[in-house]
């Protein structure tokens, strides 16, 4: 048995058969050909082009049918590329002037323009260049006559490749893939992205190691919860993995019958149930599993792995897509959060003691209108094109409150002067995250449309606990029950002041804690898009006056292992 | 008969992307030969990877020139699509 790890990137269990897709396999020969060869491979090279068109056309309808327009549109582009009156003679010429045969004329001439792309400044120019090796692959593998792996497919396997491109993928019959492992890439990468919207396991990152070890057909288990993958399980092992995945199976299929169902208890009280995004993408993942809106769109990903900040508009266009993406349901977007553990290297920033009680989020905004404005801009024009509201990040006193609300009625009053279109009545809303704003919520309330508790940093503060350091990690637990206590006052103080409260941290995804936040009469709740059926299956397990009662009790304990006790006594 | 005009670029995004590929479709219309000059570059305009390599953002001048029999409307409408459609991207 061979154990190796990498990223966990989509979340489930797969127990199969290998089958290997490695670029390594494509050999060109590089022989130059005869002068009377010329013609003949220039007629390859037509065929093979003619045939690449006719696949790609194929693809990008079988792919508009199957996942949509917009994922359909990258076959467009690839079409172009071979249409394009530049790069047929670039071809042609290498295999007149440069005496080369088809194959080789095309790898070299897509080596050369995926460089030129791959050393431009702009990110959307770098991904075209991978769009043209893609294409050049297609094209190469035409002229050499190499079966596509689709071809080999006839039983359920489990893909093992260096990296997945968008063609791969969409010419895998996706019925037959158990999972992804990779050798390359993140949780963003495009193979992760494939695997969470289909909804399969996958392991990406995984290293040189991965291809070295793996043959075709041996037997493997993909953990995706984990990131870790058996080759040639032990009977133990395997067993274990068996009695897993029946189970997930299981859970899945029972947690589907929700994905369409409003939440609310077994007795009817509705609360909403919401995704965290993080970048665009994560818009699919919250819809496939039945979320009810986004309680959290963290936008700091518009400002990383860049050298500038991002204009109005770059801003106005990604907020403006998720707007209609949601329809009516809502989404919260979350105003840059930066400082503390979070740098960008064009904002210089002096280095901190604490920087996590240093200059960050709504501290730094409120001094620099040049980042402040552009993004309240956006999100004001980008409000007319659905249900968004605007939540500000590290509130501690009503002055923040305050002057934050004034920034967004300048940029108001700008846009109106500048005859743009905007939404005047957007919802406004903050973080609750330090105890000072719990202290005072009842006077914040006054002040905006909706709290939404972040737990991660409202524990950091309330315990005084550093939440990046590993010695102390066992303390950070929103079971403590002084935190318990701060959401249940935030709440109180809001409904005081008919406002809603949501919660954007990892506690609300917790199924041991459903109960008490319930009871304590939280009325939203915003997970990662894994945990959403789950919840919305264990709220219909409760009534509301139940868990009221959870609430209480829960209250008067007094340490974190009473509550975790009392806590798993009760769960059903 | 060799017809050329200059034109700024005042969309966001440049010459990239969707805005590129329906300028270089525009193009393809046309029975002139076609071209884009930018910082001494000069490239097929019914090329998407050559406009693409020229890499031109918003605020760079180019030259649109067109020779052949329809030079006039060819370049008058390139022009003209620069000018008219791709600003109203940004609005």
């Amino acid at each position: 048995m061979i154990l190796l790890e990498g990223i966990a990137a989509s979340p489930g269990i797969a127990i199969g058969k290998s089958l290997l897709k490695l670029e390594k396999e494509i050999e060109i020969d590089k022989e130059n050909i005869e002068n009377d060869q010329v013609e003949q491979e220039i007629e390859k090279l037509h065929n093979a082009l003619t045939e690449s068109k006719k696949q790609l056309q194929e693809l990008k309808e079988e792919t508009a049918e199957k996942l949509g327009e917009e994922k359909a549109e990258i076959f467009a582009a690839h079409l172009m590329i071979l249409d394009d009156p530049e790069v047929i003679p670039a071809f042609e010429n290498k295999i007149k002037d440069n005496k080369l045969n088809a194959a080789a004329a095309v790898k070299e001439v897509i080596d050369e323009f995926a460089a030129m792309f791959a050393a431009m400044d702009d990110e959307y120019l770098r991904e075209r260049g991978s769009d043209i090796k893609d294409v050049g692959m297609r094209v190469i593998k035409n002229l050499l006559g190499i079966e596509d792996i689709a071809d080999k497919m006839d039983e359920e396997v489990i893909i093992i490749a260096d990296d997945l491109t968008p063609s791969d993928t969409a010419q895998l019959d996706t019925e037959k893939v158990l999972a992804f492992v990779t050798k390359e890439g993140s949780r963003t990468s495009h193979s992760a992205i494939m695997a969470r919207s289909l909804g399969i396991p996958s392991v990406v990152g995984v290293g040189s190691e991965l291809i070295e070890k793996a043959e075709n057909g041996m037997k493997i288990i993909v953990d995706g919860n984990s990131g870790k993958i058996y080759f040639n399980p032990d009977k133990s092992t395997l067993d274990k993995y068996e009695e897993k995945l029946e189970e997930y199976e299981a859970e899945q299929e029972r947690l589907k019958a929700f994905k369409d169902k409003k939440a609310e208890t077994k007795d009817g009280h509705q609360v909403e149930i919401v995704g965290n995004m993080g970048n665009l993408k994560d818009v699919v993942p919250i819809l496939d599993n039945g979320g009810e809106g986004v309680g959290l769109f963290r936008s700091e990903f518009l400002y990383m792995d860049r050298s500038e900040l991002p204009t109005e508009e770059e801003q106005f266009e990604v907020y403006k897509e998720v707007a209609e993406k949601m329809g009516d349901k809502p989404v919260i977007i979350r105003t840059l959060d930066v400082g503390g553990d979070k740098e960008l290297p064009y904002l210089d920033f002096p280095d901190e003691m604490n920087p996590f009680l240093g200059y960050r989020a709504i501290r730094v905004c409120l001094e620099r209108d040049d980042i402040f404005k552009p993004q309240l801009r956006a999100l004001l024009r980008a409000g007319s094109y659905g249900n968004l509201k605007i939540m500000f990040p590290m509130i501690s006193s009503l002055n923040e409150l305050l002057a934050a609300k004034e920034k967004v009625e300048e940029a108001k009053a700008e846009l109106k002067e500048e005859g743009l279109e905007y939404n005047p009545d957007i919802d406004l809303g903050m973080m609750i995250e330090i105890p000072a704003a719990v202290m005072i919520a009842d006077k914040l309330a006054r002040e905006v449309d909706f709290f939404s508790i972040g737990t991660n940093d409202l524990i950091q503060y309330t315990v005084a606990v550093d939440r990046m350091n590993e010695q102390i990690a066992g303390m950070h637990t929103p079971y403590h029950p002084a935190v318990l206590r701060m959401i249940q006052k935030t709440i109180e103080s809001a409904h005081a002041e008919d406002i809603w409260v949501g919660m954007c941290g990892e506690a609300a995804g917790e199924e041991l804690l459903l109960p008490f936040l319930l009871g304590a009469g939280l009325d939203e709740f915003s997970m990662s898009a894994v945990s959403i059926l789950k919840i919305k299956e264990v709220l219909t397990k409760w009534t509301l006056s139940e868990a009221e009662e959870v609430s209480k009790k829960v209250l008067n304990l007094g340490t974190v292992a009473d509550v975790k006790d009392y806590l798993n006594k009760i769960k059903k | 008969m060799v017809k050329e005009k200059k034109v700024i670029i005042t969309n966001k995004t440049g010459l990239h992307a969707r805005p590129a590929a329906q300028f270089v479709q525009k193009a393809g219309k046309f029975d002139s030969k076609i071209e884009i000059v930018f910082e001494e570059k000069e490239v097929n305009a019914k090329s998407i990877m050559g406009v693409m390599s020229l890499g031109v953002g918003k605020g760079n001048e180019i030259t649109v020139r067109a020779d052949g029999e329809d030079a006039d409307k060819a370049v008058e409408e390139l022009v003209d699509f620069i000018e008219v459609e791709m600003a109203k991207e940004d609005e």
